[in-house]
């Protein structure tokens, strides 16, 4: 009763179109056709989405927590490359 | 469509018909719940098990009181298949009798949905969802007939256990309009496709006749049937109206 050699997944969800896959969660399967079938299943099961994406866990690169001074903190202190300094047009969602 | 008195009775045996298959299978698969072999499977199951639950309502609805149907009948009321009330036994046997049975759904409430019948807009609707547990049924026959020496083995056990009460699904049903002939030819056209690609042995024992199963329609069931039933209707019956 054990599936540690099922490989772990990591499952991609887009909620409607226009908008991008965003990453929901990881499950177990033995391939990817059911993988695809169990991301529907502990996704999907409320509406939540109109595409999946199922990717091998062990395909996604991940930075390291031990650079993440160099990788992120040089961009804290650099205001001018936040869009703050014009007006959003009244009705323009998701900016 | 004219509705007379006789064929209210029809639609009435009919909806009890198809309602208690959908509630027996949906309780076998809630069984499941917390015993499946992986966390996965286990909501996959229990998704099949809801969406049968609700067909289940809508079909109780239309011939009585949901919750009297399910709870307060005894045994030898109930007229679901035989097939539907067997034991979840291992993870192959519950695998074949879904299939056998998703199939066999999927084809019938196709031809409901196209019709103009009273079932028709349940059907409809509910067609799409038995399309996904026909299709979760199938990539399991696939994997576990073509996949190792114990899973092949335990799969054909499986499908040769179920076979004889494979039959009865195709017996017509009072109130039902449709092709049954028709019907069990392409499911045994879908079904053998699924087995052989499955590597697995199409079953040669009768489907029909004195050594199948088929008397579930008239109320007659297996010996499990009653312990299945006396669990399912125990809280109702200890209180009855409870409520959460």
């Amino acid at each position: 009763m054990t599936h540690t050699d099922w490989p772990l997944w990591e499952v991609f969800v887009r909620s409607r179109r226009g908008l991008s896959h965003t990453h929901a969660g990881s499950l177990h399967a033995p391939d990817a056709e059911l993988a695809l079938r169990n991301a529907r299943d502990l996704y999907t099961r409320r509406g939540e989405g109109v595409s999946i994406w199922v990717v091998p866990s062990s395909a996604i690169t991940a930075s390291s927590p031990d650079e993440k001074d160099p990788f992120f903190e040089p961009a804290a202190d650099k205001p001018y490359r936040h869009p703050t300094f014009y007006e959003i047009p009244e009705g323009v969602q998701h900016l | 469509m004219t509705t007379t008195p006789a064929k209210d009775t029809a639609v009435t045996a009919a909806a009890l018909a198809l309602g208690d298959d959908a509630l027996v299978l949906s309780h076998r698969l809630g069984e499941w719940a917390g015993n499946a072999p992986v966390l996965e499977e286990e909501v996959a199951l229990a998704n099949i098990a809801l969406d049968l639950l609700g067909q289940a309502r809508v079909l109780l609805s239309m011939a009585g009181d949901e919750d009297e149907l399910a709870f307060l009948r005894e045994e030898r009321a109930f007229r679901n298949l035989q097939l539907v009330e067997q034991p979840n036994g291992d993870f192959a046997h519950t695998i074949a009798r879904q299939l056998f049975f998703s199939a066999h759904q999927y084809l019938l409430y196709a031809e409901l949905a196209a019709g103009d019948g009273p079932f028709a807009p349940l059907a409809a609707k509910a067609v799409k969802e038995v399309d996904y547990h026909r299709d979760h049924a199938r990539q399991w026959t696939l994997r576990l007939g073509d996949g190792t020496e114990e899973s092949h083995t335990r799969m054909q056990r499986a499908v040769d256990a179920l076979w004889r009460h494979t039959g009865e699904m195709f017996q017509p049903v009072e109130g039902i309009d449709v092709d049954w002939t028709g019907l069990e030819t392409a499911w045994l056209e879908w079904t053998t496709e699924v087995l052989r690609r499955a590597t697995l042995t199409v079953p040669e024992g009768p489907r029909t006749g004195a050594w199948a199963a088929g008397a579930g329609r008239q109320g007659l069931h297996t010996e499990p049937f009653g312990r299945m039933l006396a669990e399912m209707q125990h809280l109702h019956r200890s209180h009855p109206g409870a409520s959460w």
